[in-house]
């Protein structure tokens, strides 16, 4: 902050408190000539009202405010550029990015200043990385049977990841059900890890034009027929028709329809559906794509409590 | 004589002129030094300005009301950097015109959704948001998916924005309507919504 602004602020800040004090002392003087005040020639019952100054014990607390304010003034930054003699300020300020952030943590801890913020964080640094340390150093399959652990874990889920996947974690049509044991992606602890530490990027194509509509039609017919539905005479015909079609499709979903976790490409021959499995749900995919979308969670959690979080959610299938 | 006060208590007028005195004290203590400061007209490194359809997004966001229950300033306490990520800084803020900072959150703050969610998952939960969170209270506002946008007014918008100091380029305004014309609302406020908080890096 420049001089002139400091100097700005200073004689206006201390200005009004010396004009304060001045307007108090203005108002707490008789005038009037009469020890206990002048008649205001009001009177009801007997009762007067009288214009006299304001109540000593009144006019001792204002003067106090006024003594606090110049120790406040001189302790805590106030006054412009002056920054108080506590050296305290609530958070660095003039931070550009996040590296110039984690900078002036540094060198506010250099010299030796009282940030507020950066206290909170070291304080719970000091109080909470031990834990996750510990954690972290245990395989997620391990912590998994660890009831604090998993606790922990719930709560990051809940805070971070409940938004979509439900706080229950069984999911909602487009957002996985992850306690089914059924992975699109894999359902190892390191696998869950990956998946939260990058993110996921799902990516169905829409097949409406390759396959034009009889072509849907036919594959979903097929892909209905995988998990053993019951099926019509007029949809076992169209099956048949399909299982050229799924040619295609088993790129990703393999011969079998059984899905591949390296590709993130589901089973779909075991009645678990990500986006319905109805035959209407089946025929919206086919023909217009999925391209679901996991967030990466490695900035906002970092990979310690990424490893709890993976915990918990390894823990409700197992 | 009489006591003094009676000046002021008895002349309404005086009283007034007094009062505005008094407040604006506080005013020039606490905010205009603020409009001079660089922090607070530096934009933070790789800052973008609005693109046309994050732009009619925003316009969107304000025409809803979201900002009546949702803040827009992540405050320097752990509380609320653990849930939101890295509190909000002044150069984020320099080509907000008006500020969307907010007051109230009746919902979580905004400042930093951006890319914590979905597209698939912003469409769902604009739509109505008890389809993915239960418990939620938020309204729906499903009319968002079958409203389009004509762009007629957006590179007027642009234009104004320009005026109080965004760096639009004439590339950017003229080409403003093409960007936006014939897309939906909620295509407008996802990508308003994606951008928030994304240049803090």
């Amino acid at each position: 902050m420049s001089m002139f602004w400091t100097i700005w602020i200073s004689v206006i800040t201390l200005g009004s408190i010396i004009g304060t004090y001045l307007l108090l002392r203005w108002n707490l003087t008789n005038y009037t000539g009469h020890p206990e005040g002048e008649s205001m020639d009001h009177e009801f019952d007997g009762i007067v009202e009288i214009n006299n100054p304001l109540p000593r014990w009144w006019t001792i607390l204002f003067y106090i405010t006024i003594i606090w304010s110049f120790f406040y003034l001189a302790l805590y930054p106030g006054l412009g550029a002056f920054e108080g003699f506590l050296g305290w300020r609530s958070s660095n300020q003039n931070i550009q990015s996040i590296e110039e952030s984690v900078q002036a943590r540094a060198d506010a801890k250099q010299e030796g200043l009282i940030v507020q913020y950066d206290r909170e964080l070291d304080y719970a640094a000091e109080k909470f990385d031990p834990i996750f340390e510990a954690y972290s150093q245990i395989p997620v399959e391990e912590l998994a049977k660890n009831e604090e652990a998993v606790k922990v874990g719930q709560r990051l889920f809940m805070q971070n990841c409940s938004q979509c996947h439900g706080s229950d974690a069984r999911g909602n049509a487009g957002f996985p059900n992850l306690t089914d044991n059924d992975w699109l992606y894999g359902g190892t602890g390191d696998k869950i890890k990956e998946t939260l530490t990058n993110g996921r990027q799902a990516a169905m194509p829409a097949w409406i034009d390759a396959m034009g509509e009889q072509g849907i039609q036919e594959t979903v017919a097929y892909v209905l027929s995988l998990s053993g539905r019951e099926m019509s005479e007029n949809h076992e015909a169209l099956a048949s028709a399909g299982q050229q079609r799924f040619m295609v499709c088993a790129a990703c979903h393999g011969m079998d329809g059984k899905g591949n976790q390296m590709l993130g490409a589901p089973n779909l021959t075991d009645n678990i559906w990500l986006y319905g499995g109805s035959e209407r749900a089946i025929t919206e995919t086919l023909t217009h794509g999925r391209n679901g979308v996991m967030p990466s969670f490695k900035k906002t959690l970092g990979d310690n409590k990424i490893h709890v979080v993976a915990s918990y959610v390894y823990s409700l299938s197992h | 004589m009489r006591n003094p006060h009676e000046l002021v208590e008895k002349n309404v007028g005086l009283l007034t002129i007094l009062i505005l005195v008094a407040i604006s004290l506080g005013a020039l203590v606490q905010i205009t030094p603020l409009m001079f400061q660089q922090q607070t007209m530096e934009p933070v490194e790789g800052l973008k300005p609005y693109t046309a359809l994050q732009l009619e997004g925003r316009d969107l966001y304000i025409r809803e009301g979201c900002v009546g229950c949702h803040s827009q300033m992540i405050r320097p306490f752990r509380a609320e950097t653990e849930r939101y990520g890295h509190y909000s800084v002044a150069g984020e803020s320099v080509w907000e015109h008006p500020f969307l900072w907010g007051s109230k959150r009746t919902g979580p703050d905004l400042a930093r959704v951006g890319g914590r969610y979905s597209d698939e998952w912003h469409r769902v939960h604009l739509r109505n948001p008890r389809d993915v969170v239960p418990e939620s209270n938020m309204p729906g506002f499903p009319w968002l998916m079958e409203n389009t946008l004509t762009g007629k007014d957006t590179a007027k918008k642009m234009e104004v924005l320009r005026a109080l100091g965004v760096p639009y380029t004439d590339e950017d305004i003229n080409g403003a309507q093409a960007a936006v014309k014939g897309k939906t609302e909620m295509e407008a406020i996802i990508a308003y919504l994606q951008s928030l908080g994304t240049y803090l890096k």
